[in-house]
């Protein structure tokens, strides 16, 4: 039991992070209805971003923890923003409506871009960063030999995700551009006639899905201390596994899908095999694809002649 | 922005102003990945700072920005011009007889003048020019890849790379049934090579079969795992799909990898059975090749075999793709990539049709698989990762979905300068990725974008790009 909790307190952590790269894979398929494959790329981009402004900011003596990691957050989701808009206007927004994988195969290009580019930039060999958050606190005593813990970096994952989800749904139910966002995810060409600007609003929905991309990339960051110019692909997979799940266009549904990835493939690890649980999530995301292509909030797609 | 802009000074300051900002973005993306590098090599992790490369990586950004947008603005023909010159290099292209004279003479030529003693270079080169003028250009490439080997004989580097050339042309071949023709994005092609190749290298390990039984085995290995995979998946949509075959190679390279007392895990199989030829082996016992045909013993008469070998498979491949496209099957892919909801309409049905489609390229990726497997000797997960699947794709997207030539000729350009550029592992595959990035932006149908159509009414014309509009259903 106490075990069992444990693993939830740590597949909840997860599961924050999966969801928040997981929303930007929803939101733009739910506008562009394609599938941003360098995501999970930019994810990693983020966290390198982090690290590199975590450094910086040592160097030039600010030390103090809290300090240094709002500063931290700020840079990554500027900077980490600015490469979802540059692949965006580089790769994708030459390519609307041309045939219907060519955004696909473009973003694949792209992934493979990111990634050689930051191993060429930053070396192949895996970074690592001590653990900058320490502490936990003990949830549950029952006095066995297994004490259940929460730790500093957990809450602090939990809580960021919370109230960047909290920001999230406010920007998206009650500002102008939220509105172009639902508009132009309803009908890309009404919401033009309407006079929306939709590649603007495009624009800016790959900077929010690349900015919160970066705070999950950051979380990786202090979460695992351990980061490499490879993480971005299985990460992305299983994070578009989350919005699938979910439902892909459906915000709410990414969350609840990252979560539910998270947990799946920690009790996984925990009850089964830690090898085989990239497996977990690869099969969770075809057995979904092929039995609830809408997943657990998405609105079924009807076929258009 | 048009051309309506006039005067030079405008112009020019609106060159500045675009490279300006494209200066200020590169600023901003480079600013912390390439400016500083984080250092682990001695102790804890440390910055060093790179202003230098910044530097110049910005002013790159900002020259070039600045030439790019000084054209554009100066000459809004030059769209047009750049049209042209494509055009031109395509006519230029199809007149194939004086750019295959010109080409070989100038290789051949340079060739005998370096050195002399290659005489099978010079006799290739006739053969190969005669067979091209009289009988075009595929032919041409046909002659010369099967006379490759008498001219690099002494060149057994050449022979290597001649040999991986023609595997990725077999495998981009293969896949090009999938995503060419039946136009299923297939994202994880790579697996069925690992099917083929584990195949192989299992059951002639455990049961010492030779090389020729265990070659269609493990074709037939692959196919079933493609029927495997593709019967449910293949009523997904397009990307949907693509992502599924993705999961699907990922989960086959992890199974690869843990599933140690079958298949060794990371370590690989090692000392897999080489490739005999029809039961005598390659070796420099009396029993062998060379004792048996009277000849010298050489370890490049295996080279060559395998050689032969893997032409021989890819040519099965093509062949097999041409004569598939005329049958009704073949037509049905077609027609499905076309527009699927018009194939439905007319009584096909469309998963069995895709399924036909998934399975005989699995089929062809399995020989080359077990190929790959004995020509090796050695076989891990590692060399059926992501990254790999991709490069076929790339070889198949970049030489245009459905075109043989085009993807034979993808194959061997991307193969050899992978080759070429071997020093600079990490700035070819960021090329590779902005090539598949460009191709899509400029030429989304491939490089040879055009196509013989398998039914036509009296007489056979090529067409054009703008008439094939691939995946609009």
């Amino acid at each position: 039991m106490e075990y069992f909790l444990q693993q939830s307190i740590n597949g909840f952590a997860l599961g924050s992070i999966y969801g928040l790269v997981a929303i930007g894979y929803t939101m733009v398929y739910g506008i562009i209805g394609m599938i941003n494959f360098a995501h999970g790329d930019i994810f990693m981009v983020g966290t390198f971003i982090a690290l590199i402004a975590f450094l910086i900011l040592v160097a030039i003596g600010i030390t103090a923890i809290p300090l240094a990691l709002f500063l931290m957050l700020l840079i990554a989701m500027l900077l980490t923003s600015l490469y979802g808009w540059a692949v965006e206007r580089i790769a994708y927004r030459p390519l609307r409506g041309s045939f219907r994988l060519a955004p696909l195969i473009s973003a694949i290009g792209m992934s493979i871009v990111l990634q050689n580019y930051v191993q060429l930039a930053q070396g192949a060999r895996v970074k690592t960063l001590q653990p900058l958050i320490t502490g936990t606190h003990t949830v549950l005593d029952l006095g066995n030999r297994f004490v259940v813990q929460i730790s500093n970096i957990q809450i602090l994952i939990v809580l960021t995700t919370l109230a960047l989800m909290t920001g999230f749904t406010w920007i998206i139910s009650s500002t102008s551009l939220g509105r172009d966002m639902r508009a132009c995810e309803q009908d890309l060409k009404m919401a033009a006639l309407l006079g929306v600007d939709t590649n603007r609003t495009i624009s800016l929905t790959f900077l929010i899905g690349a900015a919160l991309a970066s705070v999950a990339g950051m979380m990786y960051l202090l979460y695992y201390g351990v980061i490499d110019f490879h993480i971005g692909f299985v990460a992305g997979v299983k994070a578009f596994t989350a919005a699938v799940l979910g439902g892909i266009g459906s915000l709410p549904g990414a969350m609840l899908g990252g979560l539910l990835i998270g947990l799946i493939e920690t009790y996984w690890s925990a009850y089964f095999s830690v090898q085989y649980k990239d497996v977990a999530a690869f099969s969770i995301l075809i057995v979904v694809l092929i039995f609830m292509p809408t997943g657990i909030l998405g609105r079924p797609e009807v076929e258009k002649v | 922005m048009s051309a309506t802009r006039t005067g030079n000074a405008s112009v020019l300051s609106h060159a500045l102003k675009d490279a300006l900002i494209a200066a200020i973005v590169a600023f901003g993306l480079f600013m912390l990945l390439l400016g500083f590098l984080t250092d682990d090599s001695r102790g804890p992790l440390r910055l060093l700072s790179r202003p230098v490369l910044l530097a110049t990586t910005v002013g790159i950004v900002f020259v070039g920005r600045f030439l790019i947008s000084l054209l554009y603005y100066n000459a809004a023909a030059l769209r047009y011009y750049l049209g042209e010159l494509w055009t031109a290099i395509c006519n230029f292209a199809r007149e194939f007889k004086i750019a295959l004279l010109v080409v070989l003479l100038l290789i051949g030529g340079g060739w005998i003048f370096f050195s002399p003693k290659d005489w099978p270079l010079i006799l290739i080169t006739v053969a190969t020019i005669l067979i091209g003028v009289r009988f075009g250009f595929s032919a041409a490439l046909l002659v010369f890849a099967a006379l490759f080997p008498v001219a690099f004989y002494n060149n057994p580097y050449f022979l290597g790379i001649a040999i991986i050339i023609l595997t990725y042309v077999m495998l981009g071949w293969g896949l090009n049934i999938v995503v060419g023709l039946a136009g299923l994005l297939d994202l994880g092609y790579v697996a069925f090579y690992a099917v083929g190749a584990y195949s192989y290298a299992i059951i002639a390990q455990a049961y010492g079969w030779s090389f020729w039984v265990c070659l269609p085995l493990a074709g037939l290995f692959a196919a079933f795992f493609g029927i495997l995979l593709g019967f449910p998946v293949l009523r997904l949509r397009g990307d949907y799909l693509a992502i599924v075959t993705l999961a699907f190679g990922e989960i086959v390279r992890i199974v690869l990898l843990n599933w140690v007392s079958f298949t060794n895990g990371p370590n690989g199989i090692g000392s897999i059975p080489r490739a005999s030829f029809f039961g005598i082996p390659f070796n420099a016992t009396d029993e062998g090749f060379a004792a048996k045909f009277g000849l010298e013993f050489d370890p490049t008469h295996r080279t060559v075999f395998l050689f032969y070998v893997i032409l021989a498979l890819a040519l099965i491949t093509n062949w097999v793709t041409i004569r598939l496209r005329k049958l009704p099957v073949g037509r049905a892919w077609e027609a499905l990539r076309e527009d699927e909801i018009a194939v439905r309409s007319l009584g096909i049905n469309p998963t069995n049709t895709k399924l036909t489609a998934f399975a005989i390229g699995a089929m062809f990726g399995g020989f080359a698989g077990a190929f790959f497997a004995t020509r090796q000797g050695f076989i891990s997960p590692d060399s059926f990762t992501f990254p790999e699947s991709a490069l076929i794709l790339a070889i198949v997207v970049l030489g245009g979905m459905g075109s043989q030539i085009g993807v034979a000729i993808a194959a061997t350009v991307m193969t050899a300068s992978f080759e070429l550029f071997r020093e600079f592992e990490q700035f070819r595959l960021v090329i590779f990725g902005f090539a598949m990035v460009g191709i899509m932006v400029w030429r989304p149908r491939g490089l040879v974008s055009t196509r013989e159509p398998t039914a036509y009414l009296k007489e056979r014309k090529t067409i054009s790009v703008e008439h094939v509009a691939e995946g609009r259903g």
